[in-house]
């Protein structure tokens, strides 16, 4: 069993697109700090961060904690959301349902899931139409994707 | 290829970064989608892109990339400016457009990301 060393939740402000990616900022300061490797530490901060955008984007609000273990990080992104209908479809690689004013933000093109999905080596979804999606990360500190 | 050299070839303003124009890339990134560079993005490569809002400093930061030029004259607002200060990203603006950056970063030996 992983020993854990680290467990800290922060709050997502839907729609706020100034304050998105505040917090993954936040996290790969803390990480680094900690003495996290620099590839390991890329794939955790790109998971925050398409992970945060994916709430600001199209939820109210969310929550991201972070869990570090002896062994792993582990990023869970929980949301009051839409849902999403079809988990397969939405991790289609294109397949987007985002609005022209997310485009213009640079982002809903079809690759923030599959982005996140890469960048792990454990990653599941669960989501119910109308109440939101929870989002589970883990990245292995011993593995280099 | 130093970001000196880029921004004599691409005919650049330097909008924040001016003391770190050393700086050596060798790889370019060149999107206005931010999950391109994000997927595509190993570190240290220059980051073209015609996206000028904050969301395209964070996402050079997050990805690692060492320099961002934006393209088609478009320039970023102050905040964005004293993000990537902040940040120490060096920010250069071009009116050339997104293809021609890329011929000619190509022609000098410049490789793309994949």
């Amino acid at each position: 069993m992983a020993a854990e060393l680290l467990r800290e939740s922060f709050e997502i402000q839907g729609r706020n697109f100034d304050k998105a990616g505040e917090i993954s900022s936040e996290i790969k300061v803390i990480l680094r700090d900690l003495g996290i490797d620099a590839a390991n530490l890329r794939r955790v901060v790109i998971v925050a961060y398409e992970g945060e955008m994916n709430v600001v984007m199209y939820a109210d609000r969310g929550t991201l904690t972070l869990i570090l273990t002896d062994e792993d990080v582990n990023l869970e992104i929980k949301d009051e959301g839409p849902g999403i209908p079809d988990i397969e479809l939405a991790l289609q690689p294109g397949y987007s349902t985002a609005s022209d004013e997310m485009r213009e933000m640079g982002f809903g093109f079809g690759m923030g899931l599959p982005n996140m999905k890469k960048n792990s080596d454990e990653f599941w979804i669960e989501s119910e139409v109308g109440k939101g999606t929870s989002v589970f990360a883990k990245i292995r500190l011993n593995s280099n994707v | 290829m130093k970001l000196q050299e880029i921004k004599d070839l691409l005919r650049c303003e330097v909008l924040a970064g001016e003391d770190d124009l050393h700086i050596d890339v060798q790889e370019v990134v060149a999107s206005d989608g931010m999950s391109e560079i994000l997927a595509f993005a190993k570190s240290k490569e220059l980051m073209i892109t015609g996206l000028t809002n904050i969301q395209s400093i964070r996402t050079a930061d997050i990805a690692g990339v060492s320099a961002v030029v934006y393209c088609r004259g478009k320039r970023p607002d102050k905040k964005v400016i004293e993000f990537a200060k902040q940040k120490r990203i060096p920010v250069l603006v071009t009116d050339m457009v997104m293809f021609d950056i890329c011929g000619i970063l190509y022609n000098k030996g410049l490789k793309g990301v994949s």
